[in-house]
């Protein structure tokens, strides 16, 4: 019944053999939170090391060549993983890190603006009554950088909010997004609700008032196909270690305009051009946001990662997961005492399904879980806001990826009713 | 794994009936903790009676073992000495970070000894100790103790 071949797909993820709690055959449902590594990311990694580990970008031996030659060549792959040029795409340290990146461009050229009038590209500079539109369904790490920003700023935050079923309000999407608006950050796919955005009508609306349009694709470049230049996003972040790929790596795509015209976040070697006592230039996109040495091994395993899911196709990663959302919406719906926070049917929406369990903390449904060997997600998954719209303290979260199969989901739902059970709610 | 050992029978009834919640009307001191990894929130609240022992309310949401742990605490401290108290919540701290190999002394913790089992589980050691955190705070706050120490 599913797109992929599961059994196979597990056989090549080590980790996914161990037992856990007394023998237990794990059942990893976390996948929102972080992948599971196949061994062909981990023995790229580790060959990288054993075969051509060297500094990139500088040196004149042997070695760095291979080095500056992989770590390049892996650039290209996650570029075009996303239909996107090696030149657009900028290496940080995570997710979080991009979109910090985003933030530091406006409050930095914020602040240089005030001295060096004319050095800026204006559509970076915030000053009070600008305002920054976000949703309500925001990752902390798509939220709090841009709070920080208004507090630097004077620029204020303004909201998309949702829906009773876990999307967008967009009835008055033109009165939040209007002329005062600077900046548009939103997430691709929720991680706490699944929800899949119409990113591009709102990237579109974003463009209409001039503004800079950012979109998080922490969870959606890992389970679907995406094309960068389809969102019409000026900028769009993701984690490496959601898509089978290392920890330590992330990735910023930016037009190679934006890129060109942003000031830099982090400083020092490797992004400059000319250094001088007083002042530098620095060196065009990318190594102009990659200070420091870079994530080489990371780049490397990560491509790896890459190779291996097109290798499945991204039509049937997404195919698979759809299937698995399917069941696991109308599993829970048909539960008693289960609510489904998100959207509770599989039209436009991702495999990661949140819950709450009457009378029953998410903690202590995560704990009987455990206890069974199935890994979920409990709190408020990084998106606190969210869970207050909701009126939930927290949810558990079943997040599946491409080494699920049905069998995996029908173990969490066993494990709901066995805590219904336990603590006598049912 | 047995849940058995993580949810005493103890846990649990304290979880279900929980004793004595509800804030005060006056409190001397009120301290208000979350858990920032999983929003789970705890006022507790001192004030003390004719004789000097101590009144406890609380108020929050939260795990099983958050709410009992915070329903047992009501019972053993209300109606203590600020000095009992100190000494009763200093056990409970070293229970929780015994790592489950504690020798718990029931006199001195009661139904408390029920927890022993949770230290075995690192992430809901936590939980535990949310509202005995918040004690200590209330307790601050009210003039009742100078300093604190950190979970
Ligand atoms: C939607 C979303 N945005 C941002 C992040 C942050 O990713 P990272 O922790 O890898 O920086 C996550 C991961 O938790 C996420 O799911």
């Amino acid at each position: 019944m599913t797109a992929l071949d599961v059994a196979a797909i597990k056989a090549d993820f080590p980790i996914l053999s161990t037992t856990v709690r007394g023998g237990q055959p794990l059942v990893y449902l976390d996948s929102g939170a972080t992948s599971q590594k196949p061994k062909s990311v981990l023995d790229a990694e580790r060959d990288y090391y054993e075969q051509h580990n060297a500094a990139v970008h500088r040196g004149a031996h042997a070695l760095a060549e291979l080095a500056t030659e992989d770590f390049e060549d892996a650039r290209k792959v996650i570029a075009g993983f996303v239909g996107a040029r090696a030149k657009d795409l900028v290496f940080t340290k995570n997710a979080t890190e991009s979109l910090n990146l985003a933030a530091y461009a406006f409050s930095n050229a914020s602040a240089i603006a005030t001295h060096h009038s004319g050095a800026i590209d204006p559509r970076f500079i915030l000053k009070p009554g600008d305002s920054i539109v976000i949703t309500e369904m925001e990752h902390h790490a798509n939220l709090i950088p841009w709070q920080e920003v208004c507090r630097k700023t004077g620029a204020s935050l303004r909201w998309i909010s949702l829906t009773e079923d876990g999307r967008l309000d967009l009835s008055n999407l033109d009165e939040l997004i209007d002329s005062t608006t600077k900046v548009v950050s939103i997430v691709h796919q929720s991680n706490i609700l699944g929800t899949i955005n119409p990113v591009q009508l709102i990237m579109d609306r974003t463009h209409a008032v001039g503004a800079v349009g950012i979109v998080d694709g922490c969870q959606s470049v890992p389970h679907m196909p995406v094309n960068v230049h389809e969102l019409h996003a000026d900028l769009f972040a993701w984690s490496g270690h959601k898509m089978l790929g290392p920890t330590g790596i992330g990735c910023l795509w930016g037009t190679e305009e934006i890129l060109e015209a942003m000031p830099p976040f982090l400083t020092g070697g490797s992004m400059i051009q000319m250094v001088e006592m007083e002042k530098s230039t620095f060196a065009p996109p990318p190594q102009k946001f990659e200070a420091g040495t870079p994530v080489v091994a990371q780049a490397v395993a990560l491509a790896a990662a890459v190779r291996y899911l097109e290798n499945l196709g991204m039509q049937e990663v997404a195919r698979h997961e759809h299937l698995l959302a399917e069941h696991t919406v109308n599993a829970l719906n048909a539960l008693d005492g289960v609510r489904i926070i998100g959207p509770t049917t599989s039209w436009e929406r991702g495999s990661a399904v949140s819950f709450v369990v009457d009378g029953l903390h998410p903690h202590d449904v995560g704990q009987v879980l455990d206890s069974r060997g199935v890994a979920v997600r409990v709190g408020h998954h990084c998106a606190w806001p969210t869970c207050r719209h909701f009126g939930v303290p927290s949810t558990t979260r079943i997040s599946p990826y491409i080494y699920n199969d049905i069998a995996d989901i029908d173990a969490a739902l066993e494990g709901i009713v066995a805590a219904q059970e336990f603590f006598g709610v049912k | 794994m047995d849940l058995e050992s993580l949810y005493q029978d103890i846990i649990l009834d304290h979880y279900k009936h929980p004793r004595g919640k509800g804030l005060l009307n006056k409190p001397l001191g009120s301290a208000f903790h979350v858990n920032p990894t999983c929003g789970d929130e705890i006022t507790v609240q001192v004030n003390r009676d004719a004789e000097g022992g101590l009144i406890i309310g609380y108020d929050g949401q939260g795990c099983s073992i958050s709410q009992a742990s915070a329903s047992v605490l009501v019972e053993l401290i209300t109606g203590e000495s600020i000095e009992r108290s100190e000494v009763i919540r200093k056990a409970f701290l070293e229970l929780m970070h015994a790592q489950g190999v504690g020798e718990p002394d029931e006199d001195v913790l009661g139904d408390a000894i029920a927890f022993a089992g949770v230290a075995k589980f690192p992430a809901r050691v936590k939980c535990a100790l949310l509202s005995w955190m918040a004690l200590q705070d209330a307790e601050i706050q009210a003039g009742l103790i100078t300093t604190g120490e950190g979970a």
